[in-house]
């Protein structure tokens, strides 16, 4: 009895044993499976077609081309490689305006024969109509919606999840806003984060360290959302009365932010191996006649070296993951940066902000898991950095 | 070498030494005042909005006025569902790994997988929760979706605390305990589970510190806007104190008129954190000393 409910409790603690692992399993499972689905998408909206005349030669449109005719940039059809003659747009909502109700009959009933009548009379037309509508006439050409392509997404530097009829989702913007936010928060973290945990670690005595390790934590603890509150409320009017900024919300106030939240992770860790050179090594070096900030910078800094960049790795990677502080202070405008005085939106904030409203199961909403998927690989990235950074490091004492 | 020269020379070595040292001391003192700053913003703005009505009543006027009594038992739901989800498996995640697993590769294996998972930003914890939970498993957006979500981000500070207390158990009290003729699980149980519960019970504290002050894993998982009433099961959504001050922060009508219930919330929230750090290491420094009296 006794040996049975041992190998049971053994199973059981085994079995619990894997959950972080089959957890993280999960997360990958998930976030490709839903994310894997943007690149079978149309880049026109499901359900609907683009057509043309049929003395049109153009065959093939990019989102980005379709885009720009809908927000008449493009108004000859020269400009695509096509016949000379302005472009005309038709949407479903223009059929008013050509026809009266009794016209397009009871119901909508004639509508398709109306459009078709439209699109074949003007040869610089194009039209985007559901594709039930049309789908019998043969006298048009209908642009086949191709599926979106992986180059436009991963190197597109534009982000139009809701346009129509073709959203772009060009992710250039979003990972260029959280690179510069996160480098500009751990350049300002930088100097403090090493100046505090020297101080820790070298230079206070034990009753101070007492009063700032609790200091250290409690900063860790304050949850992201109230920093993003304090963001909103002190740094941003204070950098827009400094800067005399037309709007606070920008990238330094969202680094600033990030840079306090990445200050316990950075000062812990290069604490923590600046403590661990060995008491020998200090000694020599005083004893040759070393200051102690000598020892400090040409002994324990060096013998550090990899813990300290193990520090910044992981502050790093939790200033590139964080939400709800970022998304508050930074103006969410998804272009690209030109400026760090300018607003802008990171990858976390854009997946915070839209996933609310994207239907799920659409491209909308698998473009934002993908965002995640790439989140989620930066994370990773910056995690076997440091495994790999504490490896060596094992290997070398 | 001249004596004079060498003189001046320790001299500058001190001096410089000195200036260095101002410069880390000034700088770590920066730090502490804007934890002090930050701390003494929200408690001034949010103490003279804190009464009992405040803390006891259902929001009104559209968030305007009234209190956050939904948001403060949404809070504590979360913080209760995730904690039954995470600590029986952390605990026995981390027994595992220190008692049973065989040590080497396996145990390295299992621990870098919890230090990712302790990496995943909490956006992505709200993406695969919403994913799996809410869509796949079809809770739909509610409490159960939204603890196992936040039980998940938890579950590595469990672990690590648990493995730490159980690695600094000396095996003289394993090996006395088999000695007696007890099983490896009546070992664990009677002996080795009652002398790391102080540590693992201030891991649950600090894990639950920071499951109370988490967003984005709610966001899409459980957390309501407004609900006019209680949730009625694990089923219902239900109001939290940290999506409260983002939306009242951030959108809504009158800006102006919520920020008061924006700074309270503010302050419950803080208050809720500093409770539970102070409980933790409060914990952990009685029996630190009790250990050490032994």
């Amino acid at each position: 009895m006794k040996k049975w409910i041992d190998i049971i409790v053994n199973r059981i603690f085994t079995v619990s044993g894997f959950t972080t692992s089959a957890a993280i399993l999960l997360i990958i499972g998930f976030l490709f499976s839903e994310a894997a689905g943007l690149f079978y998408n149309p880049i026109i909206d499901k359900g609907y077609v683009l057509a043309l005349n049929q003395q049109n030669t153009v065959t093939e449109l990019s989102a980005k081309e379709i885009k720009d005719i809908f927000d008449e940039e493009i108004t000859n059809w020269k400009e695509l490689g096509g016949p000379d003659m302005p472009v005309k747009v038709f949407r479903l909502e223009d059929l008013d305006k050509y026809y009266s109700e009794e016209e397009l009959g009871p119901e909508y009933e004639y509508a398709g024969d109306k459009i078709a009548e439209q699109i074949y009379r003007n040869p610089g037309i194009i039209a985007f109509v559901p594709e039930v509508l049309i789908e019998h006439h043969s006298n048009l050409r209908v642009i086949d919606g191709k599926t979106i392509p992986v180059k436009d997404v991963l190197l597109g530097d534009e982000w139009f999840p809701t346009a129509t009829p073709s959203p772009i989702f060009g992710i250039l913007p979003l990972v260029s806003g959280t690179l510069w936010v996160s480098f500009f928060a751990i350049l300002i973290a930088l100097p403090f984060g090493m100046a505090v945990s020297i101080y820790l670690a070298e230079v206070a005595d034990d009753r101070k360290r007492r009063l700032l390790k609790p200091v250290i934590e409690l900063l860790n603890g304050i949850p992201s959302v109230v920093y993003g509150f304090f963001g909103l409320t002190v740094i941003v009017p204070f950098l827009q009365n400094v800067f005399n900024l037309p709007v606070g919300e920008s990238g330094l106030a969202g680094s600033i932010v990030l840079a306090i939240m990445a200050l316990p992770t950075i000062i812990t860790v290069a604490e923590d191996s600046m403590r661990s050179c060995p008491r020998a090594m200090r000694e020599a070096s005083l004893a040759l006649g070393a200051s102690q900030w000598q020892t400090i910078y040409k002994v324990v800094i060096p013998f550090s070296a990899s813990g300290i960049t193990s520090g910044i790795v992981l502050g790093i990677g939790r200033a590139i993951g964080e939400t709800m502080a970022v998304l508050m202070v930074t103006g969410n405008a998804a272009v690209m940066p030109s400026s760090i005085l300018e607003p802008l939106r990171t990858i976390p904030a854009t997946i915070a902000a839209e996933l609310g409203e994207a239907p799920a199961g659409g491209a909308h909403y698998q473009a934002l898991f993908l965002l995640g998927v790439i989140l989620f690989f930066i994370t990773l990235f910056t995690n076997a950095c440091v495994e790999f950074v504490s490896a060596r490091n094992k290997s070398k004492k | 070498m001249a004596i004079g020269t060498n003189s001046t020379y320790n001299r500058r070595k001190k001096g410089i030494q000195h200036f260095m040292f101002a410069i880390f001391r000034i700088l770590s003192i920066f730090v502490a005042l804007i934890l002090f700053f930050i701390l003494g913003f929200i408690i001034v703005k949010g103490i003279s909005v804190i009464n009992w009505d405040f803390l006891t009543e259902f929001p009104r006027d559209g968030m305007t006025r009234g209190g956050i009594w939904p948001a403060i038992v949404g809070t504590f739901y979360l913080m209760t569902g995730s904690a039954l989800f995470s600590f029986p498996i952390g605990v026995m995640s981390g027994i595992y790994m220190n008692e049973y697993a065989p040590k080497g590769r396996l145990v390295s294996f299992i621990r870098m997988m919890t230090n990712n998972l302790a990496g995943i930003p909490s956006i992505v914890f709200g993406l695969f929760g919403m994913a799996f939970f809410v869509n796949r498993l079809s809770f739909g957006d509610s409490i159960l979706a939204g603890s196992l979500t936040l039980g998940l981000l938890a579950l590595p500070i469990i672990i690590r605390t648990t493995e730490e207390a159980f690695k600094n158990i000396p095996n003289s009290y394993r090996e006395g305990s088999m000695a007696l003729g007890a099983t490896k699980a009546q070992t664990i149980w009677k002996v080795l589970l009652p002398m790391a519960m102080p540590r693992i019970i201030t891991g649950l504290i600090l894990s639950m510190g920071r499951v109370s002050g988490e967003t984005a894993p709610i966001l899409f998982t459980c957390a309501a806007y407004f609900l006019p009433k209680l949730p009625q099961s694990i089923f219902d959504q239900c109001m939290a104190l940290p999506y409260h001050l983002y939306v009242v922060a951030t959108s809504g009508t009158d800006i102006e008129a919520q920020m008061p219930i924006a700074y309270g919330t503010a302050f419950v929230l803080i208050m809720i954190i500093l409770v539970m750090n102070l409980l933790a290491n409060s914990i952990r420094k009685y029996f630190e000393d009790k250990l050490k009296s032994k």
